[in-house]
């Protein structure tokens, strides 16, 4: 019924070596309960909300959708690690403040990472580009609209500041 | 107004922790030794429990309790309660079927609680809940409200199903309204059942201290007291002094967290069976059929109208389905918290309202952002928009000539507006929706083959709740005022205790802007402290639009005492008569002198007490205060959407929409605007995308987040958000509340947008693009049989 497997993971630029991960655990609730990161969020656990999005090798994914197993000699970013240092923000979380981008918060992790990989690919993008690439992520309180003027104003900052 | 005192867009004080992934919600919480609990749930809408084997699940590995609904009764654990009190018009009282926290005799719909295993882990103990078996005998469902009076009694003490048979107003000056009316509206309306879908779903962590005999609970509440209270003094659970309820990082309620669950009462008595933490996290699924839903009212509507499209009175008969059993609050939503509603922003000489609550096998329905509000706005402004349109009369027009012009104004339905311009809330609507250049876009929309219409919603709610002699006498359990304390530091910082809670709303922001200005302190010296029961003095809770009006009026009061035992301080310190203090930007000074001392000063005067004698005056500098609303508070405004739609397709854009609000005094205008865009959101899901549908046999088919839609970020316009003002006057900051102002009024603009555009008002929500395309084809075809 259950067996285990050793995995090592790169998380925030930290190496974990030698963890002992149950096969069926998930890589979100790796995260969450093996390493004390919390601040990756579940919201549904089948892959629909976008509250658990993580950076996988610096792509979007589902922790919840992945197992601990296949993270195994991965780089993965969460939340906790996307700011470049103790005292610095990034602009994404700047902005996210700035332009009343969350309210309750909980849906506001899956929204930073996802946002991180798109402005990477798309640094000049319109409104209707914003919305569709946060259309994998729901969020109940803001309606989007700060969510969506915060990642327009975060790509100015970051074009104006590379 | 200073930088981050009253009206300033402050940047929020709570977002710090939140985008850097450091928030405390009540999953992030693991304790000492925790297990986890896992429900075994029915599959059933309506069954007999016959027997129910633990011994297989009991043996499996990691397992340690699998217990039942019967053990539930013999340690008699109480059941839970809905607390609002509704007599019938017979005089009778509601029909409160016992609601046990796990079932032990029959189920009453799919997700009741059947037994729960207690487990080393959560696989552990889903796999033994997967041993546990159950015999059924299932029994015929009743699943649609409209025929549950007719069915067989789902609880026995409740014949025909049905709750209560409630009115209000006026039945035979309605009736006499509508016989002499020169025309009537008539309308059949269904509004649909919602899940309320809070991002964070419900999690439970109880504890037990053996020691003191203590037990804990962290929950995903919006009220941590009145949960303490209710499990205390109704579930029997524990003294109030021996349970403390802790609700730290809420990630979102909508109404649906503030309710007294199953789950947590479980996780409390579970902790002290097998002396060990117990946690429980709900997963999507169970949110699904286990959190309380929202509306679902089935309604025939009429208005009557006299000369000049005068409205001379409304006529409302509802059935509204309150689902398996009767949840917190349930009862006061489709009475008390609706057809006081029913004379909107209108001058309407005579109201009358009847509502059927029933039981059917569905989930349990209760306040879900706005609360019979949105429902009760609906059905008037459906009701006002088909009435012009009938009559030939611009709606806009129409509800000008109606709306009430003077206040205060008694409505035929208890509520008394105290203040308003609903006139100027809808002329500025009607300017920023560039109204006056519809008929242009709508041709252009014609040249490109599609359909473009217009809808208003003059919106009114009564927000706040409440005054607790009003609300006692109308039968609710408790009373609604709030509480606050402020507690003064030596170095002249402050926390501010507040019965209110925040889950999303952003009080560590808004409450700490009051003190700042009132105090003239920086922001930052300000801390707000909330959803602890070992903290926080006894408090009612966050719903209803309440925290400003309410919450804020409490520390508004406690301020005013803080200022007063400051005054005194400051006069010893300046051996001066008290009477001759002035505070003034954060100085104690006296009047008619250059001779004055700080605010720093005097906190540290009012705590060494140097310069006063313990018979003279008490050391310290901290007071409380419990502020009782005088009335109601009402929000109004007017939202105008635009639609353009595919008549191929049946597809729906909103390509506009204008929202003008009262919300009288604004603490932050970014926040309140955030407010706007979040319940218009929901508002614009229920009419267009959202609806919890029942299968005949009461299973809810659309149980995930691949069946039920929820706005995403390409569904949703950018809004257009103003506002206008005039206090509340009931209040000493002059707050209505913003909170739910959008989920009330964009369901009946979005409705009145597509009738508008199609040309037939045979739609019901969600208006989905099927739904819209068969009503495009069936006006059709009914206009070629014309």
């Amino acid at each position: 019924m259950s067996s285990k497997r050793t995995i090592a993971v790169t998380v925030n630029g930290t190496r974990y070596e030698r963890k002992d991960v149950e096969v069926r655990l998930t890589l979100a609730d790796f995260l969450r309960h093996e390493l004390g990161l919390t601040g990756t969020h579940l919201g549904c656990e089948h892959g629909v909300c976008g509250a658990c999005t993580i950076l996988l090798d610096g792509k979007s994914a589902r922790s919840c959708l992945l197992l601990a197993v296949q993270a195994d000699g991965h780089k993965i970013l969460t939340i906790e690690g996307i700011a470049p240092s103790a005292d610095k923000m990034h602009p994404l979380q700047e902005a996210f403040r700035d332009n009343h981008g969350l309210q309750c918060g909980f849906c506001t992790p899956g929204m930073l990472t996802t946002l991180i990989e798109f402005l990477r690919d798309n640094p000049d993008p319109t409104e209707q580009e914003v919305r569709i690439a946060i259309s994998g992520n729901l969020c109940r309180c803001t309606g989007y609209q700060g969510i969506v003027a915060a990642a327009l104003d975060a790509a100015k900052r970051m074009r104006a500041a590379p | 107004m200073s930088a981050t005192g009253i009206g300033a867009a402050v940047r929020r004080k709570e977002d710090l922790r939140f985008i850097t992934g450091k928030g405390q919600y009540t999953d992030d919480i693991s304790r000492p030794g925790e297990t986890r609990a896992v429900f075994l749930r029915s599959p059933h809408a309506h069954a007999k429990i016959k027997r129910v084997d633990t011994k297989a699940a009991a043996a499996m590995p990691g397992v340690i309790a699998v217990l039942t609904g019967a053990d539930l009764a013999q340690d008699k654990i109480g059941n839970l309660i809905c607390g609002w009190m509704i007599h019938s018009k017979d005089g009778s009282p509601m029909k409160m079927a016992p609601h046990p926290a796990i079932a032990a005799n029959k189920v009453c719909c799919v997700g009741d609680q059947v037994a729960v295993v207690i487990a080393e882990t959560l696989a552990e103990g889903k796999d033994a809940a997967e041993k546990i078996k159950v015999d059924y005998e299932v029994l015929p469902a009743v699943v649609d409200a409209a025929k549950a009076q007719s069915a067989p009694a789902i609880h026995e003490s409740a014949p025909k199903n049905t709750i209560y048979q409630w009115h209000l107003g006026d039945a035979k000056a309605v009736d006499a309204a509508i016989k002499s009316a020169k025309h009537v509206t008539r309308l059949d309306i269904v509004n649909n059942r919602l899940v309320p879908n809070a991002m964070e779903p419900r999690v439970a962590i109880a504890e037990y201290d053996s020691g003191t005999d203590n037990l804990t609970l962290w929950n995903t509440t919006q009220n941590p007291h009145v949960a303490r209270l209710v499990i205390s003094a109704f579930v029997g659970m524990a003294p109030e002094h021996k349970l403390r309820v802790i609700a730290p990082d809420v990630g979102g309620g909508f109404g649906s967290k503030i309710f007294i669950y199953p789950e947590e009462v479980v996780c409390l008595w579970a902790a002290r069976l097998v002396g060990r933490p117990v946690k429980w996290t709900s997963d999507r699924s169970e949110a699904f059929v286990a959190d309380a839903h929202g509306r679902d009212h089935i309604t025939h509507a009429e208005m009557a109208f006299g000369e000049g499209g005068k409205i001379t009175a409304i006529k409302v008969k509802t059935i509204a389905n309150l689902g398996a059993y009767m949840s917190t609050f349930s009862s006061s939503v489709p009475t008390y918290l609706y057809a006081t509603l029913l004379s909107g922003q209108y001058d309407i000489p005579a109201i009358y309202c009847e509502v059927d609550a029933v039981y059917t096998n569905t989930a349990p329905v209760d306040a879900y952002r706005g609360a019979g509000r949105p429902e009760a706005t609906f059905v008037v402004e459906r009701l006002v928009e088909v009435g012009a349109r009938e009559e030939g009369m611009d709606p806009a027009e129409l509800r000008r000539k109606n709306f009430i012009k003077t206040f205060p104004h008694q409505t035929p339905v208890i509520m008394n507006y105290d203040a308003g311009d609903y006139g100027a809330s809808l002329k500025k609507a009607l300017d920023l929706a560039d109204v006056k250049g519809f008929d242009k876009r709508k041709r252009e929309s014609e040249r490109a083959g599609k359909l473009r219409g217009l809808g208003y919603s003059s919106y009114i709610e009564a927000c706040g709740i409440a005054p607790s002699q009003a609300v006692g006498s109308l039968g609710c359990g408790v009373g609604l005022w709030e509480s606050a304390e402020v507690r003064v530091n030596p170095t002249g910082s402050v926390e501010v205790l507040t019965g209110s809670h925040s889950h999303g709303q952003g009080h560590e922001t808004t409450f700490a802007q009051l003190v700042s200005e009132r105090l003239s302190i920086p922001i930052e010296n300000v801390s707000v402290v909330h959803g602890d029961t070992d903290k926080v003095q006894f408090g009612m809770g966050t719903y209803g639009s309440r925290s400003g009006a309410v919450g804020m009026s409490a520390v508004v009061k406690a301020l005013d005492k803080v200022e007063a035992k400051a005054k005194k301080v400051a006069a010893y310190m300046m051996e001066a008569a008290e009477g001759d203090i002035v505070f003034k930007d954060g100085k104690f000074t006296v009047a008619g002198t250059d001779k004055s001392v700080a605010w720093g000063d005097v906190t540290l005067n009012a705590y060494i007490a140097h310069k006063f004698a313990g018979s003279q005056l008490e050391p310290g500098l901290k007071e409380g205060a419990f502020y009782d609303p005088t009335n109601f508070t009402f929000p109004a405004g007017c939202h105008i959407c635009e639609v353009e739609i595919d008549p191929e397709t049946g597809n729906t854009e909103i390509v506009g929409w204008t929202a003008v609000d009262d919300f009288g005094t604004v603490v932050n205008p970014m926040i309140v605007e955030g407010q706007v865009h979040g319940g218009v959101a929901q508002g614009i899901g229920q009419a267009l995308l959202e609806s919890a549908i029942y299968n005949a046999e009461g299973q809810l088919v659309s149980g995930s987040f691949m069946d039920y839609t929820m706005p995403r970020a390409e569904n949703l316009p950018s809004l257009k958000v103003d506002t206008t003002m005039t206090k509340c006057p009931s209040n000493p900051l002059g707050i209505k509340g913003c909170g739910e102002a959008g989920a009330i009024a964009a369901p009946a603009a979005v409705v009145n947008a597509i009738t508008d555009a199609i040309g037939s008002e045979d739609l019901a929500m969600p208006a989905t693009p099927p739904a819209v395309w068969a009503a495009i084809r069936k006006a059709a075809k009914m206009q070629k049989a014309a």
